[in-house]
């Protein structure tokens, strides 16, 4: 699992952003992408794949792999790496191909 | 052409498009800016500083000694780009790039905050730097495996590092700079497998004297004696698998001088170099090459960096690896190569300003050869076999590429019509280099014969929405609605 | 059953390893003993990369009603070719025909089309087939979320689909198993009659044949040519985009937007002229192809494009098949079209079969050079 070092575990109390994450409550550092938040808050994995449903995280942190893939907000599949958490930001792990909001 | 520009979608106009926020993007704006030319810089992280210097305006590891003083290097180009008059787009990522016929020039599309912009400059320097070597060995895509590189990101964006036990693998100058780090944050590592194979250091030698002369020589030694000192290495790895039963790493096995070992793991951080970022530059058409030293593709650049498509210069890491002071220099000379371009200086002027920036460049080249050679990733590492995953995104298998290819097939494009690699969101960046490589091997043929992965736009996923916002042409419409009255 | 050592002569071989030589290829497997691929190289005119996958009839044939009846035929002989690559090389390739619809917003499109319909099928040579305007809610029964703007389709049930990649990778594997020689980067440059042989002139080796099927798509008017073939071309590009994989949604396909096996959707159709551009994709004709599509099918808007590309479409000059042997040259075929999917079927169990006999029905008169000829006179 990942830990927060003393220097950012500080800031994280001084400057709390709540998001959800599958209704969960989970406070991160503002400023954090949401996939540092994952990690931190004690998630590998955020989604199941469509191909064969094996579960995936964050794996490039950068934007080029297109693996750290969640809902964010009620939109599919935005990259958790390139987005920046944000107070009241809802996301959703992902499970299999996604939906065509209808 | 008549153009009908649709209310949604804004077109500004620029003289220099730079693309990217890394050393050479932000010293080539710097630059550019200076001389008095109008300059956007696009990038899509929200800061500044490209992924080498990412954060270094807002990480949260202040004590500057955790990091190195060649992370805190960064300020010293954001602070003079702050200041240029250069304008700066964060958060933006540039998709497709035309040339405009009767302007001159190119429109060039980016989006930003879910919607898409055009705009249009005389002159583009690329400076989208590098990414990681893919390096698939079995169980690479468990959650619990990640790049150095993305460690090294989450230290510095986040101050977020490893709880549990820790394994780096592979090689190359960021793989150890990490451990160096994560000992200096009091981070626990458990081993460092290296598979730098044994008889590289004679193989490298020859180049050792320009390592010697090197500002990487004092730096380098430093931090490998560190390392060595704080950490278990075991040389001369020749397999790696990561295993995990639910879903997640729990253990990582690995042959070594022979033996079969297993180590209990929960992070498994590989790295085995860095390959230029070319999508972008693949898909607006510019040559590329295989470079045999990197065992990568490289566009095909001048020394000012001016690609094979004119008006557009390539600067950085982007252009071929050479790290990010030789980054920076580069993008100087790319700057001054537009800014004679663009009418604003004269061959003579801009040959004497260069001087300086050459010297600085060849200085910090010098070693890379030592580097390269030393580092070079091996050949089972690039080219894995059975059920290994080869393309991520389609979970298509090694032993799926080769039976392809023992079939006769003819390259990349092929391949990837009959199995789907490369149809992924990541658009064939963490499997391009490996299916290249896998087709050679089955067919005994040379990497730069292969070929690669013919890239369009857009050259990273756009929604439809935003496509639909797009400027259409009496042509366009012509061409789709073919119903007359 | 087709021999795999590599005989001195070839008794066919098939000039292009796109979709059309592959399935001609594949349909000679039982009546040739020794039959050779010979494809160009990964980075060549390959048109039948950009494939949409439609199995198609409605709209073909308007000025030839026997394309039409052609079409026809092959769409009904496609559940046999399907079945047949399952058990031979175990793909399946994914064939749908639940029929398929052409949307159309606003009622001038409707009138326009409906005005069409009726003329395509009144032609002689015409084979009927049934087909029905929908309306607006009879269409959103149809697909879920249909945008409002869509007035009404035009539906037929002999419409449908196939995973065109799939049907392609399906038929190279038949190669391997029936013993059908693919030559990859044998580019064929020259050919020569010589001695009741053809003499053939290719980027690698020269191989030799006695009879020559020309399949190669964009280049069978420059080797036509060589064996008495006079085939006026005129390539016309298409420009598609391709979204992400989502959950299936919709299983009646339009001629402009369908949903593929593996849940990832094709954009199309354009048409232009841009000679032998396939290289690039230009951004008006994607955004006109975009906003259709959203129109068509609001929900889309926030799905992503994955990728675009363009590719063109084979076409003699009138835009209908070429099939004919040649007089000066007998020996030589020549196979020309670009709906290489759709006529499939056709290619590989009426026309492969008639080529081995030596001789094309009298049924495929109407597609021979001939008719250019008649047109200049």
């Amino acid at each position: 699992m990942f830990r927060r070092l003393d220097a950012a575990a500080t800031e994280l109390s001084a400057r709390t952003v709540r998001v959800t994450v599958d209704g969960a409550v989970l406070a991160c550092r503002e400023g954090d992408s949401l996939a540092a938040a994952l990690f931190a808050g004690g998630s590998n994995a955020c989604r199941d794949t469509a191909v064969s449903g094996s579960p995936r995280g964050p794996f490039c942190m950068m934007g080029v792999c297109y693996d750290c893939l969640v809902t964010i907000d009620g939109r599919a599949n935005q990259q958790a790496c390139m987005t920046p958490v944000r107070e009241g930001m809802v996301v959703g792990r992902q499970s299999g191909a996604r939906e065509v909001a209808a | 052409m008549n153009r009908s520009a649709s209310n949604d979608t804004p077109i500004s106009a620029c003289d220099l498009l730079v693309v990217g926020a890394g050393p050479a993007g932000l010293a080539a704006a710097t630059q550019a800016a200076s001389q008095g030319i109008d300059t956007v810089l696009i990038d899509e992280q929200p800061a500044p500083g490209g992924q080498i210097y990412r954060a270094v305006n807002a990480t949260p590891l202040r004590d500057r000694r955790i990091l190195g003083e060649d992370y805190w290097h960064g300020l010293a180009l954001l602070e003079p780009f702050a200041r240029s008059g250069a304008r700066h787009v964060a958060g933006a990522m540039v998709w497709a790039m035309n040339r405009l016929e009767e302007e001159g020039g190119f429109e060039v599309a980016y989006t930003a905050d879910g919607q898409t912009r055009l705009l249009h400059t005389r002159h583009v320097i690329l400076a989208t730097g590098a990414q990681e070597r893919p390096f698939p060995i079995p169980g690479w895509t468990l959650p619990g495996v990640i790049t150095a590189g993305a460690a090294q990101i989450l230290l510095k964006t986040a101050g977020v590092v490893p709880s549990g036990p820790t394994v780096l693998a592979g090689g190359g100058p960021l793989l150890y700079l990490l451990a160096w780090q994560y000992l200096n944050a009091g981070v626990r590592i458990d081993a460092i497998l290296e598979t730098t194979p044994p008889g590289r250091w004679r193989q490298a030698l020859p180049h050792a004297w320009g390592f010697l002369r090197s500002a990487y020589l004092a730096k380098g030694l430093k931090l490998l004696r560190a390392v060595r000192a704080g950490v278990p290495i075991v040389s001369g790895v020749t397999a790696i698998e990561a295993l995990g039963e639910e879903g997640a790493l729990q253990q990582v096995r690995y042959s070594a001088q022979g033996r079969s070992h297993t180590v209990p793991a929960e992070q498994l951080l590989l790295h085995q170099g860095v390959v230029p970022n070319s999508n972008l530059s693949r898909a607006i058409g510019a040559e590329h090459a295989w470079s045999e030293r990197q065992d990568c593709w490289e566009p095909v650049v001048d020394a000012w960096g001016a690609s094979s498509v004119s008006g557009v210069t390539i600067a950085g890491d982007g252009a071929g690896i050479a790290g990010a002071m030789a980054a920076e220099h580069r993008g100087r000379l790319a700057a001054l190569h537009a800014a004679m371009s663009l009418g604003k200086i004269d061959k003579a002027r801009r040959d004497d300003e260069v001087r300086p920036h050459q010297r600085a460049l060849a200085r910090a080249s010098r070693g890379r050869e030592f580097f390269e050679t030393l580092y070079r990733a091996p050949d089972t590492f690039r080219r894995p076999t059975g059920d290994t995953i080869v393309c991520r995104c389609e979970e298509v298998t090694a032993a799926q590429v080769r039976e392809t290819a023992r079939l006769g097939c003819q390259g990349p494009n092929q391949m990837k019509s009959f199995l789907r690699c490369g149809m992924g969101p990541c658009q064939g960046r963490f499997c391009g280099l490996t299916v290249t490589e896998l087709i050679a091997d089955e067919q005994g043929r040379h990497p730069r014969d292969v070929g690669y992965y013919r890239i369009r736009f857009p050259i990273k996923p756009v929604t439809l929405g935003e496509f639909a916002t797009l400027p259409q042409t009496d042509a366009s419409r012509d061409a789709v609605i073919r119903i007359r009255k | 059953m087709v021999s795999a050592t590599t005989p001195a002569v070839f008794d066919v071989a098939v000039i292009g390893g796109g979709l059309v030589g592959s399935a001609i290829a594949y349909g000679l497997r039982d009546s040739a003993e020794h039959v050779a691929v010979l494809d160009e190289g990964d980075v060549a005119l390959r048109a039948s990369r950009g494939n949409f996958g439609l199995v198609w009839v409605q709209s073909k044939g308007m000025g030839m009603g026997d394309y039409g009846r052609w079409t026809l035929g092959s769409t009904r002989l496609w559940p046999r070719l399907a079945a047949q690559l399952l058990e031979l090389t175990g793909v399946d390739v994914a064939l749908e025909q639940n029929g398929g619809m052409i949307p159309l917003l606003g009622d001038l499109e409707v009138e326009a089309r409906v005005a069409w319909m009726q003329r395509l099928l009144a032609q002689p040579g015409m084979a009927p087939y049934p087909w029905k305007l929908l309306d607006h809610h009879e269409a959103a029964d149809l697909v879920p979320g249909l945008g409002p703007e869509v007035t009404g389709a035009i539906w037929t049930p002999v419409d449908g689909t196939v995973n065109p990649l799939k049907l392609l990778r399906a038929l190279h594997i038949a190669f391997d198993r029936t013993g059908i020689r693919y030559l990859p980067h044998h580019g064929v440059q020259s050919i020569e009659q010589r001695a009741g042989e053809f003499v053939l002139a290719t980027a690698k080796a020269t191989v030799r044949a006695r009879k020559i099927v020309l399949a190669s798509g964009l280049h069978n008017q420059v080797l036509g040519a060589q064996v008495g073939l006079h085939l006026p071309m005129a390539p016309q590009r298409g420009q598609i985009l391709v979204l992400e994989r989502t959950r299936r949604l919709l299983t009646t396909p339009f001629v402009t937007l369908r949903q593929n096996d593996e849940g990832s959707w094709l954009i199309g159709d354009s048409q232009e002229d841009a000679g032998y551009a396939d290289d690039v994709v230009t951004l008006p004709v994607l955004a006109t192809l975009a906003d259709r599509a959203v129109r068509t099918l609001p929900a889309l808007k926030e799905v992503r494009v994955v990728r675009s590309w363009s590719a063109l479409r084979v076409r003699a000059q009138d835009g209908f098949p070429v099939y004919e042997q040649s007089a000066t040259h007998p020996g030589a075929f020549i196979a020309t079209c670009h709906s290489g999917v759709t006529l499939a079927a056709a290619h590989a169990l009426r026309l492969a079969p008639m080529i081995g006999e030596g001789a094309l029905a009298r049924e495929l008169d109407p597609f021979s050079t001939r008719r250019f000829h008649v047109q200049k006179t």
